[in-house]
C-alpha cells in the first residue's frame, strides 16, 4: 500500500489531468449549502466543508433515473417493447467523500448486490465510481459514526483516502482504482508509509476524540422484534413526526425506490424514484388496504428497519453510518440518537 | 415578560389543566437535541409537565397536530397557531369545546438556516436573554439581535398575539404597526411573465418532493394529497421541474384564503427553498379582493367558500 505526498500547489494540475479520464465530482458550496455536483472543468472541489446537506448516494443512485423507453406507436416494429436507454457508466470519482458516506455505499451495496438478485443500474454505476475520501477532522456535534462501526477516518468503501495536513494531503491507496486515479492525476512524490501513518494515526486519534456523540447497540440484537414492534414508546416518539420524506432523503443508507411509468403522446419511459416508508403510498395496496396507515406504523417501520431487522438479517451492526444528516435536517428534531437509545434500553 | 418566564406559566397552566382534569393531554414543545429545534410533543401526566418549553425555536405550528383528534386537548398557541385552530374549527378538523388553548403572545421566532449561514464552523449552541440570541460554537461566540434574525413571517407579523384563547400565559403585546407585508410579492408581481416564470423555476430548482412543506402545515390535511393520487395520477412523481412546479402551485392555490402566513412550510424545508414565496401571494390577493385576513373570526366564512353578488370578478376574463 502506498502512500503518497501530494503538495496542495499541485492539486488544481492533478486535477486537470483527471478531468479527461474520469468524470469529477465532488462538494461544492452553492448560495446555501454543501452539495455534491459534477464539477465542470476547471472547477475544484470545496474540501473545507463539514459535511453536505444531503448524502452523496444520488451519483450512483438517482433521486430520479430512467431505466427503459418505448413506443406506443404500432406503425413502429419495436412499439410497445421496453428499451433500456444508454447511459454514460464511463469511470467517474466522487473526490472529498466522506468516510461515512464512503460506508454507506457497502452498505446500501447489501441490498443492490445479493446472489440472487443484482441491480444492474446500481452496480454499474457503482462499479464505475472511484471513491476519493478525506478524513474527517472536523465532526459535528451530531456525528457518531464511531458508534456504528465507522468512524472519522475509517477506510472501508474508499479507494483512497486523502488526508488534509494543511499545506498538502497525504494520500492513502487502498485499492488498484486508487493507484489508478492516483497515477492519472500525475500525483507521484511518494512518502515514508511509517512517518505518515504515525501522523495519520495520531490525526485519527485527535478527530475520534472530538466525537461528541454516541448511541448504544449492543443489545439490538438480544432484544425481540415483536416486544420493540408493541413497545410503548413508538405514540410519542412519532407523535411530532410530519411524515415527510426528508430522513429517508437525506439518509445515505436508505435505498427504497418506486417504479413509475409516464407516457407522454407515443413516447414511454419507465423510471425509478427514490421512494419513503414515511409516505402512506409506499405501502398502499392494489386493493385500496393500506398496511401501515398511520403515521406510528410508518415512523416504526423506520427505525425498526435500521434498528432491528438489519441488525438480525445481517449480524452487521445498524444500518446507519451516523453522519448525523436526519437529525439536522429533520423539520421537528426527531433523533434516532435517541430512539437507538430507547430501542437499545427496552427489556419488554 | 422573558421567555423563562413564559415557560414558567406554561408549565403552571398545564399542569393544573392535567391535575383538574379539563383536558387529557397539552400539546406543546420541548427542548430539541439540536442548537435553534424544539420538538413537538404531549404531555399526559402532571408531573410531566417539566419538559415543556418556550423559546425563540417554537416555528413549528401546532395546529397541525389537532387534525381529528377526538381527546380533550389543551394546547399552546402562539398568534399563527391561533388563527390555524380557528381555521381548523371553521372547517371541521377540530372542535372548540374539545380545545383549552393557552395563548402566547409571540415575540416571535427565529431564522435557523439565516443565522447558521453567518458562521462557518458549526453552532453548538444557542441562549437568549430579551432581545439577545446568544451563538457559540468551536472557537466563537457572537450575540445576535434577535429582531435582525427573526423568521420573515415573523419580521412582518401583525397577529403577535392569539385571536382566541382561554388563558394567557404573557400579558398581551402591542402589535407591530405600519408593516409592508407584501414587498415581497410586489417586486415579484413587477416582474416580466418570462422572468417570474425562471425566477419560480429556480426557488424550485432544489426541491427534492419530501413534502415537508405540505406536511408542516395545519391546513394540508387532505386524506389523499392530488400529489399521492395514483388512481388516476395527476402528478409525475420524480423530480422533472414541471411536476415539482404544479406541486408546488397548486398547494399555494389550495391554501389560498386560508394560509396565516405562519411560515411553518419555510422552516420544515429541508432545502432552505423560500416556499411563501408563492402562498404569500394569494394571501395577498384575498386581503385587496375580499379584504380577508385567514382566522381572525369563528364566526366568518372564507371567502373562497362563500358566494357574494358583489364578490369582485375582474379577474374572470
Amino acid at each position: 500500500m502506498r502512500l503518497i505526498n501530494i503538495d496542495k500547489k499541485s492539486w488544481t494540475g492533478g486535477l486537470e489531468n483527471l478531468y479527461g479520464n474520469y468524470r469529477l465530482f465532488g462538494p461544492v458550496k452553492n448560495n446555501k449549502h454543501h452539495v455534491f455536483k459534477e464539477l465542470s472543468k476547471g472547477e475544484l472541489p470545496d474540501l473545507n466543508y463539514l459535511n453536505t446537506l444531503l448524502s452523496p448516494k444520488s451519483i450512483v443512485f438517482s433521486q430520479s433515473e430512467t431505466m427503459f423507453e418505448y413506443s406506443l406507436d404500432e406503425s413502429k416494429e419495436q412499439h410497445h417493447i421496453l428499451k433500456e436507454i444508454n447511459k454514460d457508466y464511463s469511470p467517474q470519482a466522487l473526490i472529498g467523500i466522506r468516510p461515512c458516506d464512503a460506508a454507506s455505499f457497502q452498505l446500501v451495496k447489501r441490498n443492490f448486490d445479493t446472489p440472487e438478485y443484482k441491480d444492474p443500474y446500481w452496480l454499474r454505476a457503482y462499479e464505475s465510481t472511484t471513491f476519493v475520501g478525506l478524513a474527517c477532522s472536523n465532526p459535528c456535534s451530531t456525528c457518531f459514526c464511531t458508534s456504528t462501526g465507522c468512524g472519522p477516518f475509517h477506510e472501508d468503501g474508499l479507494d483512497l483516502l486523502l488526508v488534509d495536513e494543511g499545506e498538502n494531503f497525504i494520500a492513502k491507496i487502498l485499492t488498484p482504482g486508487g493507484e489508478n486515479f492516483i497515477k492519472s492525476a500525475g500525483w507521484e512524490t511518494e512518502t515514508d508509509p511509517v512517518a505518515a501513518e504515525k501522523i495519520i494515526k495520531n490525526m485519527k486519534i485527535k478527530a475520534e476524540k472530538k466525537i461528541a456523540s454516541f448511541v448504544s447497540t449492543d443489545q439490538l440484537k438480544n432484544r425481540s422484534a415483536i416486544d420493540l414492534y408493541a413497545a410503548p414508546f413508538w405514540e410519542e416518539i412519532a407523535f411530532a413526526c410530519i411524515n415527510c420524506g426528508t430522513c429517508t432523503y437525506a439518509c445515505p443508507t436508505c435505498w427504497c425506490f418506486d417504479i413509475q411509468d409516464e407516457v407522454s403522446k407515443n413516447l414511454g419511459i419507465r423510471m425509478r424514484n427514490w421512494d419513503s416508508c414515511m409516505f402512506p403510498l409506499f405501502t398502499l395496496h392494489g386493493t385500496g388496504y393500506n398496511p401501515r396507515n398511520t403515521k406510528m406504523q410508518r415512523v416504526r417501520q423506520r427505525f425498526m428497519h435500521k434498528l432491528k431487522y438489519y441488525v438480525d438479517k445481517y449480524d452487521d451492526g445498524i444500518q446507519c453510518v451516523g453522519c448525523g444528516r436526519c437529525i439536522r435536517l429533520c423539520p421537528v428534531n426527531i433523533d434516532i440518537r435517541r430512539v437507538c437509545d430507547m430501542m437499545n434500553k427496552y427489556e419488554g | 415578560m422573558h421567555m423563562p418566564e413564559y415557560t414558567a406559566k406554561i408549565k403552571e397552566i398545564s399542569a393544573r389543566l392535567l391535575k383538574e382534569k379539563k383536558v387529557e393531554m397539552v400539546i406543546g414543545f420541548r427542548k430539541g437535541t439540536v442548537p435553534m429545534m424544539n420538538e413537538p410533543c404531549f404531555v399526559k401526566m402532571p408531573e410531566d409537565v417539566k419538559e415543556l418549553v418556550w423559546d425563540s425555536n417554537c416555528g413549528i405550528n401546532l395546529a397541525n397536530y389537532l387534525t381529528d383528534r377526538k381527546e380533550k386537548i389543551g394546547i399552546i398557541a402562539k398568534g399563527c397557531d391561533s388563527r390555524n385552530i380557528v381555521t381548523h374549527i371553521i372547517e371541521n378538523k377540530i372542535k372548540r369545546e374539545q380545545l383549552f388553548i393557552i395563548g402566547v403572545p409571540c415575540k416571535g421566532m427565529i431564522d435557523k438556516n439565516k443565522i447558521t449561514s453567518m458562521f462557518e464552523n458549526e453552532i453548538n449552541e444557542i441562549s437568549e436573554h430579551e432581545e439577545k440570541i446568544i451563538v457559540k460554537g468551536e472557537g466563537f461566540e457572537k450575540t445576535l439581535n434577535k429582531n435582525n434574525v427573526l423568521q420573515k413571517n415573523c419580521k412582518i407579523c401583525i397577529h403577535r398575539n392569539p385571536v382566541i384563547y382561554d388563558e394567557l400565559a404573557a400579558d398581551l403585546l402591542d402589535e407591530q404597526k405600519d408593516i409592508d407585508r407584501y414587498e415581497d410579492v410586489r417586486k415579484i408581481e413587477a416582474m416580466a411573465i418570462e422572468d417570474k416564470w425562471n425566477y419560480f423555476d429556480e426557488i424550485l430548482s432544489e426541491c427534492i418532493r419530501c413534502y415537508a412543506c405540505r406536511n408542516a402545515c395545519p391546513l394540508c390535511y387532505c386524506p389523499t394529497c392530488f400529489v399521492d393520487e395514483s388512481r388516476p395520477q395527476w402528478v409525475g412523481k420524480s423530480t422533472n421541474p414541471v411536476d415539482t412546479r404544479t406541486f408546488h402551485f397548486l398547494r399555494a392555490y389550495h391554501c389560498a384564503g386560508r394560509c396565516t402566513d405562519c411560515g411553518a412550510c419555510e422552516r420544515a424545508c429541508p432545502m432552505g427553498i423560500k416556499v411563501r414565496t408563492f402562498t404569500k401571494k394569494l394571501e395577498k390577493d384575498c386581503l385587496e379582493l375580499y379584504g380577508w385576513e385567514a382566522g381572525l373570526s369563528l364566526d366568518e366564512r372564507p371567502p373562497l367558500d362563500t358566494y357574494r353578488p358583489d364578490d369582485p370578478e375582474d379577474f374572470i376574463k
